[in-house]
């Protein structure tokens, strides 16, 4: 309503933060906080070495650097720049929920930021001291000891964000309650922490084996040492994460599914989850059975086999990700702000004024017979585009199709029937903010939509609505 | 721009954010201007030293040991550009607080590009990298050595622009009507003087910078550059600061006199008059540094810094004042429309509480008002919509109440064309009753 409206009419915007924020959290699992401690540990292995074979603690040394130099290359590129990149987007998809949001974690964030500015400098020094560090015992100890401490800083950082993101998941704190302390006694913080630990810990492993292949040709003796060694990393850690899954398995719904608001939400969630309790179990099963197979017959294992649980467990972080954004339906803030970035308490004053006349960027404020097309495209922008597109990802015309039966005719009456109730039987929809001649104006427009296809393009291409100035009210001024 | 004129020449004026600032207002601007200073302290390093990694590379192609310096300068920009970066977020979260409605604006307005920085940069990185690591595997093929690192170099010149696009827009509401896309926001005036300025003053910084490093003790310059001498390579690196703080006497003048009058002042001109100041001392400094003697020219070094220190502190706070200044109007404009616009929220929120307590009173609701709130999304009495119509319903359910009131709670599935039928379980037994009644009486 106060923010020039971007738009992407063909892949929605959602997506934008959604690819974004995804590979940001799967870099950052896999090969800042898994890999860490991976690494130090394999340089601690050669370390333990030296005494008795000199040779095979360079191997150690060398396999153990090149794990770093790709978890370097790509943290401090995609890695650092997809971080920046979810602010970004989100500035531009959802400026009213991110403007807000900031404002009250303002501090969590400036706490969050301060943790990451060590953790950079310390994998960069980690980084490029490795070589250096090699010229005596006791310079291969204290880097050691380096890389014990970012493999703590990488986890604290993610320890941090897991505290915000359990406080803006529990939504009544937003409202009565809006320290960051909440977002660490949340039943869910100890759950979703030391789930995601060792999950970072196997997404490690899997890439690790994938690296050990790639890195350690055949003819390195090293070879099958490292596969032992990554695959017993990975097998460890699988007790923990089916221990802390299945608690945070069963914490999430006590606490979520008493905000879904109606009967459907229940069971559409319940649908999800059962899908995500099974890809759960697939990805670490493929986890498992990769792991074993190197551990006993690394010989026989082909390359392009490891690639399989990489992208099963990239799969289900996915669709991890997914349900958490799911259940925060069909608010963007709980309880405060609604997914079209409308605030629950304007709800009242809009459906009784409409929503044009209190938006800044729309080309008309008003609803009357000539401008229906224009306003209703106008309603559309304002309330729909967080979500949906016109013909593209989750187009409008294409959701009614699926309700009332592809090619029939758009009915109107029908369509403005269901809006005014929408959220009563599609939990995840807001209610309509607008009053009833907006309601008509956007029916008529979604139906016109069906009839004549076209797209619409954001502000990012068509700039905003320029008013023109009413010079018989400055002569007036002047006049005074 | 004074507030009236806002109003009267229907300036688009968009409503404040209704949540309290995190911290009071002053100490979120040094914040803001603190953090933001670090950040472009590594941005000018990791521009100049990229764009010098370049050009030592291209000066190796005629004399080779030049290479040792390209490759040295490139070793720094690893750290550089990763502080860059990561000192980036604190000023962009306290820019977001302090003006929000303005940034997001002037994001949305030039949106593709906006977002194109992020994998612009993620590929002017990756390139930085690739050329950092191949300075073995293509020796013999420096023409795709240097246009890696020329391409990275591109990107690092381009970027800067939508960023000062980005900046000078947010100050000016009155342009947004009027422009479309990030190409003419980019020629509105003042952003090219601004972007003259910054590239220039990367150049310096990153000269003195260059003169510090190869300086140090530690630095084992014999061994890593043997085919100059340290002083030979610090003297012309001051002599590129010096350069480019000369440049700055043309740049610095022009970016001041395109600035639009609206948000200066004499506090502007005042402050912006003691860092140049400063920047004369700074410029004498580097003059004699580099025509002492290899042992002396040390000696000016931190004084230098000093006064460019000075320098920047005054043109960044300059620099918010004068966003300040042109926003203020605006910024009260704002304030009182939010004010307004609440008050009408809390009325609204009032009548239509008391009108939910009306209809509380009598709350045995017809079953023909549940049925509407309720079912009517789905169903109609005569023609199939998401669930089958009354007319096909009602008949099935003939005199068995029961057995409707117990699909409704909990539905099966019957129908192979139709989606499924959510519970209502939410409804109580009451409301079941009078829906069920209502439905069997038609």
């Amino acid at each position: 309503m106060d923010f020039p409206i971007f738009h992407l009419d063909f892949m929605g915007n959602r997506w934008l933060i959604a690819m974004i924020a995804i590979l940001h959290v799967l870099i950052n699992h896999a090969l800042a906080v898994g890999f860490a401690p991976l690494v130090t540990l394999m340089e601690y292995r050669g370390y333990l070495a030296r005494k008795t074979d000199l040779e095979q603690q360079k191997r150690w040394d060398d396999l153990a650097y090149k794990f770093l130099f790709v978890a370097f290359v790509i943290t401090t590129t995609v890695g650092a720049m997809t971080g920046v990149g979810i602010w970004f987007s989100a500035a531009l998809v959802n400026p009213a929920s991110i403007g807000s949001l900031i404002r009250v974690f303002y501090f969590a964030w400036f706490t969050e930021w301060i943790v990451f500015v060590g953790e950079v400098i310390l994998i960069v020094i980690y980084f490029l001291t490795w070589k250096k560090s090699n010229r005596s015992d006791k310079a291969k100890r204290r880097h050691i000891r380096f890389g014990l401490i970012l493999s703590i800083f990488s986890w604290i950082t993610m320890a941090v964000i897991v505290g915000i993101l359990g406080f803006m998941m529990d939504p009544g704190n937003w409202l009565s309650d809006k320290t960051l302390f909440n977002g660490f006694t949340n039943p869910l913080y100890i759950p979703q922490l030391l789930f995601r630990t060792p999950l970072a810990m196997i997404m490690a492993g899997c890439i690790g084996l994938l690296l050990v292949a790639i890195f350690a040709k055949k003819d390195n003796p090293i070879r099958p040492k490292a596969f032992r060694f990554v695959s017993i990393w990975t097998l460890i850690w699988v007790p923990h994460v089916v221990i802390a899954g299945l608690w945070y398995y069963y914490k999430i719904p006590d606490l979520m599914i008493g905000n879904l608001p109606v009967a459907l939400g229940t069971q559409l969630f319940q649908a999800w989850y059962d899908k995500l309790f099974y890809v759960m179990f697939g990805a670490v099963g493929l986890a498992v059975i990769i792991g074993l197979w190197t551990l006993f017959n690394s010989r026989r294992i082909p390359k392009w086999l490891m690639v399989l649980p990489i992208i099963g467990i990239f799969i289900f972080i996915g669709m991890f990700e997914r349900i958490r954004e799911f259940i925060r339906k069909p608010y963007v803030i709980g309880e405060y702000m609604y997914a079209n970035a409308i605030r629950v308490e304007d709800y009242p004053l809009l459906q009784k004024d409409g929503i044009l006349p209190h938006s800044t960027f729309v080309s008309v404020s008003e609803v009357t017979e000539e401008n229906k097309l224009e306003a209703g495209e106008n309603v559309f922008l304002v309330a729909c585009t967080r979500c949906h597109t016109t013909s593209g990802i989750n187009s409008v015309v294409n959701r009614f199709e699926r309700m009332y039966g592809k090619g029939n005719p758009l009915n109107v009456d029908a369509m403005k029937t269901y809006m005014r109730s929408m959220h009563k039987a599609r939990y995840y929809m807001p209610p309509f903010p607008g009053n009833e001649k907006e309601l008509d104006a956007l029916a008529y427009y979604i139906k016109s939509l069906q009839t004549f296809p076209r797209t619409i393009e954001g502000a990012q291409l068509n700039g905003t609505p320029a008013v023109e100035y009413d010079i018989e009210k400055i002569k007036e001024h002047i006049k005074k | 721009m004074n507030t009236v004129l806002i109003q009267l020449l229907q300036i688009p004026v968009p409503k404040d954010i209704p949540l309290e600032m995190p911290l009071p207002h002053w100490l979120l601007v040094a914040l803001l201007i603190f953090s933001f200073l670090l950040h472009i302290l590594f941005v000018n390093l990791m521009i100049g030293g990229t764009a010098l990694t370049l050009w030592a590379e291209l000066l190796g192609l005629r004399k080779k040991e030049y290479n040792d310096v390209a490759i040295e300068i490139e070793k720094t920009v690893t750290l550089n550009k990763s502080l860059a970066v990561v000192l980036g977020v604190a000023p962009l979260l306290s820019i977001n607080v302090l003006y929000t409605v303005y940034f997001y604006s002037a994001n949305a307005i030039t949106g593709l590009f906006w977002i194109s920085i992020i994998p612009m940069v993620i590929v002017a990185f990756l390139l930085g990298y690739w050329h950092k690591y191949t300075w073995e595997k293509l020796r013999n093929n420096k023409s795709l050595h240097i246009a890696i690192i020329a391409g990275a170099t591109l990107i690092y010149l381009f970027v800067p622009f939508i960023f000062l696009t980005n900046i000078n827009l947010m100050q000016f509401p009155e342009k947004w009507a009027s422009v479309d896309g990030f190409f003419s926001a980019m020629t509105l005036a003042n952003v090219f003087p601004r972007y003259l300025h910054f590239i220039t003053a990367s150049f310096a910084v990153t000269g003195l910078f260059v003169f510090w490093y190869f300086g140090r003790r530690s630095y084992e310059f014999e061994k890593n550059i043997p085919g100059f001498s340290r002083y030979e390579i610090r003297r012309k690196a001051m002599s590129l600061a010096f350069g480019a703080s000369i440049a700055q006497v043309v740049f610095g003048p022009l970016l001041f006199i395109t600035l639009p009058t609206e948000g200066i002042d004499w506090d502007l001109v005042i402050t912006i008059g003691i860092g140049v100041t400063a920047a004369v001392f700074a410029m004498v400094w580097m003059w004699n540094s580099i025509n002492a003697e290899e042992h002396r020219m040390e000696k000016y070094f931190w004084p230098i810094v000093l006064a460019l220190t000075i320098t920047v502190g005054f043109m960044g706070t300059g620099r918010q004042l004068y966003r300040a200044n042109a926003l203020q109007p605006h910024q009260e404009v704002m304030a009182q429309k939010t004010a307004e616009y609440l008050q009408l929220v809390e009325e609204a929120k009032l009548a239509a509480e008391s009108g939910e307590m009306e209809k509380a009173e009598n709350i045995a609701m017809a079953g023909e008002k549940l049925f509407e709130q309720n079912c009517v999304v789905c169903h109609q009495e005569e023609n199939r919509l998401v669930g089958p119509p009354l007319k096909e319903i009602v008949p099935i359910y003939e005199g068995k109440k029961e057995a409707l009131i117990a699909w409704i709670k909990k539905p099966g599935k019957k129908r192979d064309d139709y989606p499924p039928m959510p519970g209502f379980t939410q409804l109580s037994e009451e409301k079941l009753e009078s829906i069920a009644d209502y439905m069997l009486k038609l």
